[in-house]
C-alpha cells in the first residue's frame, strides 16, 4: 500500500458529490418544477375544432329562411411554399395573377409561420378541382366554413345574424372562444344554444414538424361535434315579404300574430337591408355603412321603437273601463272642434255611447271615460295605480315577447312619476288627460298594439307572442315550445262590444275608406298620433275576421299623415291577402301606391329645408 | 489452457454485468428514443435500435477478444498502441471525413471509426505505463512536463479535428495524477482557476474584486488561524475605502465606483507588503500571490473568452450560466431537453410513451442526448437509478483498481474510473442545464458502435489487467 491511498476515498467523493448535484438538480426539474410538464404538452398537443353546421330555420310552412352553405378557404402558411405555377394555379380558382401575388404578399407580411387566407370562399366545384391539384402547391391547403344564406332576403330583423364572438361573450360562457360565431341578434341570438349545435374538441400529437402523429390518450379527451337544431318559426315568409315591400319607402313596422296561438307571422321593420350582407368578406364594411344610415335600417322598430300609441289606444282604455264597470251604459256628449279641455277631431252624433265613440275615434267621450276610471277610486293616485295595473296586465309597458331578442318595454307613467313633476296631491285626471286619448307620456311598442288587438280578438287572453314554434330534433322529432297563456277575464259582452266598435271603424267609422274588404268583416282601428317634430304618425291595429279571428296586426309609419292614411291601407292588404290570398282588383290601387310611396325621401328633402 | 481458465474464474463478474446491464439499458431507450410505429421491432437492422444491437454483439466478441489477450501484451505495448493512435490522430486530419463539421472520422465503408476513442486507452496505457517506471517521480518538474506532453499532444491533434468536447475528456486524467501523489495544491489551483473563470462571466469586474478581496482576508484570517487579524483586515480595507470614498466627495473627483475600490486595492496591496517587510509574516506572501494570480486570471478570461473562443462555445456557456437566455436559437437544444426530463416527473410517462423525444422535439435524442429518453419515460426514479448504476460501477472500478499489485494497472483502472464519470458527469449535466452543450456521449447508453467500442475496449483491458492483478506488470 502506498502513502496516497487514502486520496480514493476524495475520489470517490468527488464521484458521489456530482451524482448527488445531479440528482437534487433531477428532483428540482422532474418533481418540484410543474412548468416542464406543461411546455411539454403545449410541444406535443394540438387541439382541432370541429365546427358543427348551425341549424336552419324555416317558416311555418316549411320555406327555408336561412340555410348554410359550404364555402372553401385558401390559406397558405408562407414558410412551407415552394415556388409553384402561378398560372396554373390562377386557372383553377379563377383569380388575377397580380391579385394572388399582392395577397401572399400580405400573408407573407402578416407572419411567415402562421396560416392566413388568401382566397376566400370557393365554390364546391372549384374546390373540388382544386383539392386534386393541391399536391402541387405545398404550404397551401383549404379550410372548408359554412356560410349563412338567406333565400328570400326578408325578415333580416326577425333572423338576426352571426358573427364573431366578442371578449363578453368569451368572459361570459366558456364554451366561446375566439374565432367561433354567435348569434348576434334576433332568433340567431335567441336560439344560439339550440342552433349552433356542440363544436367538437379533438386532440393530436404532433411531432416537431408540426406533423399530426397520432390521437391523445387514444381519443379519449375527444368530443364529437353535434350539429345545430334546426327551427320551425313563426313566421309566414310569403306574408312577411309581402308586409316588406308595403313598407318600402316608409320607416315604421307591421307585426302580426295568430291571436289564438301568439305566434308572429309578420314582424317587418322599415327601412330594412338583405341579412345577406352581414355574410363574408364585405361583412364589415356592409355592418358599418348600416350603422351609419340616419334612417337606422338595423333596428327593429317592430319591436325595438317604442311611440304614443294615439287613438289605438283607446281600445286598452275601453276595455278598462268596461272592466271598472263604468262604461257599459255611459253616453257622453261631445261639441266636437270645441271640446274642452281636448278637442274631437270628429264631426258625429252627440251624446255617444262606447261603440259609436270607437267608430268615431271621439276624443270627448274617451277623455270622459278615462276621468270616470280614475275618479271611479278615491284618489288620482290610487285610480292612476289602477289603470296602469290594468295596462300591465294586458300587456302594455312591458316585455310579453315570449323569445324576442331587443324587446323594450315601453312606459306608462307611474304615480310617482307624476308626484315628481307636480308634487304629491298637486294633481289629478285632468291633470294626465293625455293619456285618455294614448298622447303624452304613454309609449308603447308595435308589438304591445298587435298583443292587444289579439287579446280582444281572443276575446279574453293571449298567449306570450314568439318567433319560433318547434325546434327539430336530429332524429326528425319536433319539440313543440309552449308559451304562457294570460287570461284577462274582463266578460265576454265587454269584448264583443268593443269588438263592434271597432267594426264599425272599419265599416263606417275613420278606416272606412281604405280598409274595408268586401266579404269580411273585421275590426280596426286607426290612430294619429301628433307628433312635434313632423307629419303625424300613422298608426292602424286590427284583427280579422271578427268571427274565428286568424290574424292581429299592429301597423305604425312614422310620420304617416293620419291612421287611415297608411296605417289602414298596409294592414287591410296584409289581412286581405293572408285570409284571400289575393287583392281585389278594386283594392290594387291601395297595393299599388303603398309600393310606391316614398315618405324617406320626401323627409329628407323636409330636412333640407 | 490454464491461464485461460484463470482469466475467467478471476474476472470480475459483477463488472461484466453492470456493462451489460447498462448496454441493455440504452438499448432499450435508443429504442424508445426513436421508436415509430411503422418499424416496431426492436430488431429491425434497418433503424437505430437494430444497428445498435450488432454494435452490442459486436462489442461483447471485441470484450472476449480484450480479454483473450496476455495481461503482459498491454503493459508491453502501451506506447506503441498509443504512437500508433497519434498517427491515426494525425492522419485522420487529411484523410477523415467531415461530420457536423468534425474532421474526425474514418470511413471503411459502412464503418465509420473515430480515432479520438482510441485516444482515451491509448493515452490511458500510455500514462499508467509513464508512470509506472520504477524512477518515475510524480514530483519532478522533468515529470510533470512529460506526463503533460503525454496529455497533450492527442488533446491538440483532436482539437484540431474540431472535436473540442472530446478533447477536454483529458483533463480529468489530473484526478489519476492526484491519486498518484500529484501535490494537492494543482488540484486546488486548478478548481480555483474554473471558479475564477466562471465568476468572472457571472460578476461584474467590481463585485469580482470585491469577491477577491474577501476571499483573500478570510483565506489569511485562515492561514493565520486567527479571526482578529482577518477581521484587522476587514476593518483596514472598509477604512481605507472610506477614505478615499471621502477623499473623493470632498474635492468632488467624480471617481466612479470601480475606481475607488481599485485604488483601495492598490493601497492596500502596498500596505501589505509594508506589514509584510516588516513583520516578516510567511502567509502575507502567499495571500498576495494567491490575489495576484485570481486577478490576472480573470483579467486573461475575458481575453480568452471573446478572442480564443468560438462563437458556439461561448453561447453554450452563457446558456448554461444564464448569461443570456435563448429559447428558441442557441438554447433551444438544452430547454427542449430539459423540458423532456422534467416532463417525465416521478415515475415517468411509460416506456415508449415519451412524446417529447418521440416526435423529435429533443435534437440529437439517440446519441448526446439519450438521457431525455430516461428521464422522459422513466422519470425521476428511472434517471436516479442509471444515475446510481453508474456510481455503482464507477466505485466498483476504483475499488478494483486500488486492489491492483502493480501500479501500471492501479494507474489504468483509475484512468478508466476517471473517463467514464467526465463523461458520465457531463453528458448527464449538460441535458438538464448544470454544464454547457459539450458534444460527448453517454457511456454505454448513446447510440454509435465507435463509442461504444472505444467504452468497452477501455473498460475491458482494465478487467483483463484485473484478472491478473497478482502480476506485476511495468
Amino acid at each position: 500500500m502506498d502513502v496516497f491511498s487514502k486520496r480514493k476515498y476524495l475520489v470517490i467523493g468527488l464521484f458521489s458529490l456530482v451524482a448527488l448535484i445531479i440528482v437534487t438538480r433531477l428532483f428540482y426539474i422532474q418533481v418540484l418544477d410543474s412548468s416542464y410538464k406543461i411546455s411539454a404538452a403545449s410541444n406535443v398537443l394540438r387541439r382541432e375544432v370541429n365546427y358543427p353546421a348551425r341549424g336552419v330555420i324555416f317558416d311555418r310552412n316549411g320555406k327555408m329562411l336561412v340555410f348554410n352553405q359550404a364555402a372553401y378557404d385558401v390559406l397558405i402558411t408562407p414558410r412551407e411554399m415552394k415556388p409553384f405555377d402561378t398560372l396554373s394555379f390562377c386557372r383553377i380558382v379563377g383569380v388575377e395573377k397580380g391579385e394572388l401575388v399582392n395577397e401572399i404578399n400580405k400573408a407573407k407580411i402578416f407572419s411567415r409561420y402562421k396560416p392566413s387566407p388568401i382566397i376566400k370562399q370557393l365554390s364546391s366545384q372549384t374546390y373540388a378541382v382544386l383539392q386534386e391539384q393541391l399536391f402541387k402547391y405545398p404550404g397551401f391547403f383549404i379550410q372548408a366554413r359554412t356560410l349563412r344564406q338567406y333565400p328570400s332576403k326578408i325578415a333580416a330583423h326577425v333572423l338576426g345574424y352571426v358573427g364573431e364572438v366578442d371578449q363578453k361573450a368569451i368572459d361570459a360562457n366558456r364554451y366561446y372562444e375566439n374565432g367561433d360565431y354567435i348569434g348576434r341578434s334576433g332568433i340567431e341570438k335567441a336560439y344560439e344554444d339550440e342552433l349552433r349545435g356542440v363544436k367538437g374538441i379533438s386532440y393530436k400529437m404532433v411531432d416537431v414538424h408540426q406533423m399530426v402523429k397520432g390521437s391523445f390518450e387514444l381519443g379519449r379527451m375527444d368530443t364529437a361535434a353535434i350539429i345545430g337544431k334546426n327551427l320551425v318559426s313563426t313566421l309566414n315568409g310569403d306574408l312577411q315579404a309581402y308586409a316588406e315591400r308595403l313598407l318600402s319607402g316608409k320607416v315604421g313596422s307591421v307585426i302580426a300574430i295568430e291571436p289564438a296561438t301568439g305566434e308572429i307571422l309578420v314582424m317587418a321593420s322599415a327601412p330594412t337591408f338583405d341579412p345577406g350582407l352581414f355574410v363574408g368578406r364585405e361583412r364589415s364594411h356592409n355592418y358599418s355603412k348600416l350603422l351609419i344610415d340616419p334612417n337606422k335600417p338595423m333596428l327593429n322598430r317592430a319591436i325595438t321603437s317604442s311611440y304614443p300609441p294615439g287613438s289605438t289606444f283607446k281600445i286598452a282604455n275601453a276595455l278598462i273601463g268596461l272592466e271598472d264597470g263604468v262604461l257599459q251604459t255611459v253616453r257622453f256628449s261631445c261639441s266636437g272642434p270645441a271640446s274642452t279641455p281636448i278637442k274631437c277631431t270628429h264631426n258625429h252624433e252627440t251624446p255617444l255611447g262606447l261603440i259609436s265613440a270607437i267608430r268615431e275615434s271621439c276624443n270627448s267621450f274617451f277623455w270622459q271615460a278615462f276621468r270616470a276610471e280614475i275618479n271611479h277610486f278615491p284618489t288620482p293616485a290610487e285610480g292612476l295605480e289602477a289603470f296602469r295595473n290594468s295596462l300591465l296586465e294586458i300587456g302594455i309597458g312591458k316585455k310579453i315577447g315570449g323569445d324576442l331578442y331587443g324587446e323594450t318595454s315601453g312606459n306608462i307613467p307611474s304615480v310617482a312619476y307624476y308626484d315628481k313633476y307636480f308634487g304629491s296631491g298637486g294633481w289629478n285626471s285632468l291633470t294626465i288627460r293625455s293619456l285618455s286619448i294614448g298622447q303624452g307620456e304613454l309609449l308603447v311598442t308595435p308589438l304591445q298594439l298587435s298583443n292587444m288587438v289579439s287579446l280582444i280578438a281572443n276575446r279574453g287572453y293571449y298567449i306570450d307572442p314568439h318567433l319560433v314554434r318547434s325546434i327539430l330534433d336530429i332524429d326528425g322529432s319536433q319539440d313543440s315550445i309552449q308559451f304562457e297563456k294570460h287570461t284577462i277575464a274582463a266578460g265576454l259582452d265587454n269584448y264583443e262590444m268593443i269588438a263592434q266598435g271597432m267594426e264599425q271603424v272599419v265599416e263606417s267609422g275613420t278606416a272606412r275608406l281604405t280598409a274595408k274588404i268586401d266579404s269580411l268583416i273585421y275590426c280596426g282601428k286607426t290612430g294619429t298620433i301628433q307628433n312635434p317634430h313632423g307629419e303625424a304618425h300613422s298608426a292602424f291595429v286590427a284583427f280579422a275576421p271578427k268571427i274565428n279571428p286568424k290574424i292581429a296586426i299592429a301597423v305604425y309609419i312614422e310620420n304617416g299623415v293620419w291612421g287611415g292614411r297608411y296605417g289602414a291601407p298596409i294592414a287591410s292588404l296584409i289581412i286581405e291577402k293572408y285570409l284571400k290570398g289575393r287583392i281585389a282588383s278594386k283594392r290594387q290601387h291601395f297595393e299599388d301606391e303603398m309600393v310606391n310611396s316614398d315618405l324617406i325621401s320626401t323627409m329628407k328633402l323636409e330636412g333640407g329645408d | 489452457m490454464k491461464t485461460n481458465n484463470n482469466i475467467w474464474l478471476n474476472l470480475d463478474w459483477a463488472t461484466v454485468l453492470l456493462y451489460l446491464l447498462l448496454v441493455i439499458l440504452g438499448w432499450v431507450n435508443i429504442y424508445a428514443a426513436v421508436y415509430s410505429e411503422e418499424h416496431q421491432s426492436i430488431l429491425d437492422a434497418g433503424q437505430k435500435y437494430g444497428k445498435q444491437l450488432i454494435w452490442i454483439i459486436a462489442g461483447v466478441i471485441l470484450a472476449i477478444m480484450v480479454l483473450s489477450v496476455d495481461s503482459k501484451f498491454y503493459a508491453a505495448f502501451a506506447y506503441h498502441i498509443y504512437a500508433v493512435t497519434i498517427l491515426l490522430l494525425i492522419a485522420v486530419l487529411f484523410l477523415g471525413k467531415e461530420v457536423n463539421g468534425a474532421k474526425a472520422w474514418f470511413e471503411f465503408g459502412n464503418i465509420a471509426l473515430q480515432p479520438a476513442e482510441l485516444g482515451k486507452f491509448a493515452t490511458n496505457l500510455a500514462l499508467a505505463k509513464c508512470l509506472s517506471q520504477f524512477d518515475f517521480k510524480i514530483q519532478k518538474m522533468r515529470s510533470y512536463l512529460i506526463l503533460v506532453a503525454l496529455i497533450a499532444i492527442p488533446s491538440i491533434l483532436i482539437i484540431l479535428q474540431n472535436d473540442t468536447g472530446s478533447a477536454l475528456v483529458f483533463a480529468v486524467f489530473v484526478l489519476v495524477f492526484y491519486r498518484e501523489g500529484l501535490n494537492g495544491m494543482v488540484l486546488f489551483w486548478g478548481f480555483a482557476a474554473a471558479a475564477l473563470f466562471i465568476l468572472s462571466l457571472v460578476l461584474d469586474q467590481f463585485k469580482l474584486l470585491l469577491f477577491l478581496l474577501t476571499i483573500s482576508v478570510a483565506a489569511y484570517g485562515v492561514l493565520r488561524q486567527s479571526v482578529k487579524e482577518a477581521l484587522i483586515g476587514f476593518m483596514s480595507i472598509i477604512g481605507i475605502f472610506g477614505i478615499t470614498w471621502l477623499i473623493n466627495r470632498l474635492f468632488s473627483l467624480d471617481g466612479k465606483p470601480m475606481e475607488l475600490l481599485v485604488t483601495t486595492t492598490l493601497l492596500a496591496t502596498v500596505l501589505v507588503v509594508i506589514y509584510g517587510i516588516l513583520r516578516r509574516v510567511q502567509q502575507v506572501w502567499r495571500i498576495l500571490l494567491f490575489f495576484i494570480f485570481a486577478i490576472g486570471i480573470s483579467m486573461s478570461v475575458n481575453y480568452f473568452y471573446k478572442n480564443v473562443m468560438a462563437p458556439h462555445q461561448r453561447d453554450r456557456i452563457d446558456q448554461v450560466l444564464g448569461i443570456k437566455i435563448d429559447k428558441l436559437g442557441k438554447g433551444y437544444n438544452v430547454n427542449q431537453s430539459k423540458i423532456a426530463i422534467g416532463s417525465g416527473g416521478f415515475i415517468g410517462k411509460g416506456f415508449l410513451k415519451g412524446t417529447q423525444t418521440k416526435y423529435n422535439f429533443v435534437p440529437e435524442q439517440s446519441t448526446d442526448f439519450i438521457f431525455c429518453t430516461v428521464g422522459e419515460e422513466w422519470g425521476f426514479v428511472g434517471a436516479t437509478v442509471v444515475l446510481g448504476l453508474f456510481l455503482i460501477l464507477l466505485i466498483r472500478l476504483v475499488t478494483l483498481a486500488e486492489r491492483q499489485r502493480s501500479q501500471f494497472s492501479r494507474v489504468y483502472g483509475y484512468g478508466v474510473a476517471c473517463i467514464l464519470f467526465f463523461h458520465i458527469a457531463i453528458n448527464i449535466s449538460m441535458t438538464i442545464g448544470l454544464a454547457p452543450v459539450i458534444g460527448i456521449p453517454l457511456p454505454f447508453f448513446s447510440y454509435g458502435g465507435s463509442s461504444l467500442w472505444a467504452f468497452t475496449v477501455l473498460l475491458f483491458i482494465f478487467l483483463r489487467l484485473d484478472a491478473s492483478r497478482t502480476e506485476n506488470l511495468r
